[in-house]
This record gives C-alpha cells, structure tokens and sequence, in this order.
C-alpha cells in the first residue's frame, strides 16, 4: 500500500497533475524556450534540479521556518539553487546558456517550484516531497520536450537540433531532418503564435485524455476546472 | 539621445511585447484578464512595481555587486528587492485604495513571482543600458503589459461567449485567442526602426 502511494506521487506529475497543462503553472518558460525540443529537455532538466532541491529543503525546513515569512524564504532558497544552476550550466553547456538566455535566471519566478514548495513540500516528509518534485519534474520536462518537437518540426523541419550542446560525443551540428528542406517550413510556428497555440491544443488535449469517460471504471473522472 | 530613448519606449510597447512577444508575465495575462479594470489596476501595479524595481536594481549591480566580483548573488538579491517592493505596495494599496486590493486579491502578492519584473531587471544588464534608458525601457515595458491585458480582456469577453467543443474551454481556447491577438502583434515588427531610423 505504502509502495503504490509513493509511485502514485511519483507519476501523479506527468499526466494527472501536469504542472503545464492541468495545473496551468510556469506557463512562461514552456512558451518561450520551446522553439526547439533540445531546449526543452534542457529547461526541463534544468527546473527538475532546482524543484528536486528546493522540495527537499523546504520540506526539510518545514517545521523550522515561522509561517509568517515562509515565501520570502522559501524565494530565498529557491534564488540559492538557481544560481547553483545557472553557474553550473554556464561553465558545462554554454550553447543551452545561450539557447535559454534570461529564461534560466527566471526559474526563481517559476510557479511550479514555488508552487510545489507551497502545495506539497510545506506539508509533506522529506522522501515524499523529493518524489514530488522528481515526478513535476519529469511531467515538466516531457511536456516542454513534445511541445518542443511539435514546434520544430513544424516550424524548421529538423528534430533535436542542438542537442550536441547537451551531449558533446553527438557533435555541435547534429540534428535530425523531418521535413525535406524542399519543402517551405512553416515558421510561424516557432515565433510567438505558434507557441499560444501549440500550448492550447496541448491543453485541449491533456483535458480530453483526462476527462474523457472511461469505458470500464465506474467512477467517472471528478472534473478539473482548466480555470487557474 | 532623446530619439534612442523614444525608439526603446516604443519597441517594448509595439515590437518586443513582454507578453505576446517574449512570453513573459503568462500567468497574471490569463488570469487577471477578464475584466477590464481589475486588468488595469494590476498592469499599473505591474508597471509601477517595474519601474521601482529597475530604478533600485541597477545602481544595485553597478555600484556594489559588479565591481565587488558578486556578479553571481544578482539573481538572489534582485529577487529579494522585488520582495520588499511588492510588500511596500500592498500595504500602500491596502491603506489608501482597498477597493483595488480587493480586486487584485491574490494577484497582488504574486506580482513577486511575475517574470517581467525580474525579466525587465536582468534584461536591462544584459543590453548594457544606462540608467535612463533602464527606466524608459522598464515604464515602457510596463505599458506594453497594460496594452496587451486591455486589447486581451475584450477578445476575451467575445471568446467567452463562443461555442467551442468541450475540450477547448476555458483556458485552451483562450490560449488559441491569445495567439491571433499575438499574431497581430507581429505585423509591428519593423514599424519603429522604420519611423525613429534608430
């Protein structure tokens, strides 16, 4: 029983709980950085370190920090990890430095890590928030990562293009052509339109899978408001 | 210099909108934009907020955290200064306007969490701005934000009362809204280098 609950909160994050698409938070970084998928999985590993660390802090510190200052400390601590990442990404992968510019400073104001911090690691023992945090995580970064790949292909035709950033032994200019170049990509589809819509037919679709009636289970689906 | 300065004022506004250009502050645009004037009060709250936060980031960086070799600490001590901010204008709003804190509700609080404050903050640096041309830049990006929840709130009061397959209600269909409102955004591209030549 204990077993199925912990794998419940681990694999709640990726298609019940979606940070990105059910529970509609850090929709900034997944419109933004996702012209490429490589990019995706980058930001995606990138946030899953930081919410790892903080979910595990946090909760660490749960019974120690004084209700009345917990966001600002709990901003505090997120800044801290951020920077750990931010250095750590500038020394070892600067083309993702480059690629995600601004976006990775702004992991701190990402809603999912404070948001989690809030909802879950404030409440919750030290295993289970880590198991939290590795599952938003992994919910997160597969979302970028399909949104990603949707974008690109559209909008360049080549999928994974600068993952040699990511894994030196594959080269700088590795990426996969999906689309002949003889045909015109469709470019629209990685400036800022595309990644609304991209974003709301996702959304659409992340909504049909989890509310539509089941065939077999009696108990239908409790709705989720889309609505924040 | 004042041509410069203009020509910053109107990309942010027109070219390089944070929201439907950079897609930074996402989270208050779909939440806070379905009536108008909650949708007002909070883009003032967010440009004014803008405006402070740039005017103390900057010499901030300059004159302590750069020549000081603390370059590093810049994102946690932008963030805390956006902290205090925040907390000064709620209790500003709570004491003499109530009746916009109430609108703004929980909102308010998490203008700390908007990315365009910390965006505008870090993007200044990156460019190399001076301190001018920082505020300028900060405020315009501010009435970037109030033009882009204005021009949203009325789409979506249409979009609201369209049929739509079940699927897409609420905020997908929004999202679908908010990329033609973005799309027509586009069609400014070019217009300011095309009128200040800057």
């Amino acid at each position: 029983m204990s077993k199925n609950s912990k794998m419940k909160i681990l694999t709640n994050g990726i298609l019940n709980e979606n940070p990105v698409l059910r529970l509609v938070l850090g929709t900034c970084p997944t419109l933004a950085v996702t012209t490429m998928a490589s990019n995706g999985i980058g930001m995606g590993l990138a946030a899953t370190f930081v919410l790892l660390c903080s979910n595990v802090a946090i909760s660490a510190l749960r019974k120690v920090i004084p209700d009345q200052v917990r966001i600002p400390a709990y901003i505090t601590l997120i800044a801290g990890f951020v920077s750990v990442v931010q250095m750590i990404v500038k020394a070892y992968v600067p083309s993702l430095d480059k690629a995600l510019g601004v976006y990775l400073p702004l992991i701190v104001v990402n809603c999912i890590i404070l948001g989690r911090a809030e909802m879950f690691a404030s409440k919750n023992s030290v295993i289970d928030s880590a198991l939290d945090g590795i599952g938003m995580g992994i919910g997160f970064t597969i979302t970028l990562t399909i949104m990603g790949s949707i974008r690109e292909i559209l909008g360049s035709g080549t999928w994974m293009a600068g993952l040699g950033g990511l894994i030196p032994s594959l080269g700088a200019d590795f990426a996969i052509r999906v689309i002949p170049e003889s045909i015109d990509s469709f470019s629209l589809m990685t400036s800022a339109p595309g990644g609304f819509f991209v974003f709301g037919v996702l959304m659409a679709g992340a909504t049909w899978l989890t509310t539509r009636p089941k065939k077999a289970a009696k108990t239908a689906e409790t709705e989720e408001g889309g609505n924040n | 210099m004042a041509l410069k300065l203009a020509s910053i004022f109107f990309t942010m506004i027109l070219v390089d909108n944070y929201v439907l250009a950079k897609f930074l502050g996402i989270c208050p645009f779909l939440g806070v934009s379905k009536k108008l004037d909650s949708a007002v009060g909070m883009s003032l709250a967010v440009t004014f907020v803008m405006v402070m936060a740039t005017a103390a980031t900057w010499p901030i960086y300059m004159g302590i955290l750069e020549p000081n070799g603390l370059a590093y600490l810049q994102t946690i001590v932008f963030i805390l200064i956006i902290a205090i901010l925040v907390q000064l204008l709620e209790n500003f709003l709570k004491k003499f306007i109530p009746a916009l804190y109430k609108a703004l509700g929980v909102y308010l609080p998490l203008i700390t969490t908007n990315c365009t404050i910390l965006g505008v903050t870090i993007l200044n640096l990156d460019n190399g701005y001076n301190f001018v041309e920082s505020i300028v830049c900060a405020a315009g990006a501010g009435i970037g934000f109030l033009v882009a929840m204005v021009l949203f709130s009325g789409v979506r009061r249409k979009v609201e009362q369209a049929v739509v397959p079940k699927c897409f209600e609420g905020l997908p269909i929004t999202l679908v809204a908010a990329a033609m409102t973005s799309l027509s955004f586009m069609g400014f591209g070019g217009i300011v280098t095309a009128i200040f030549g800057v």
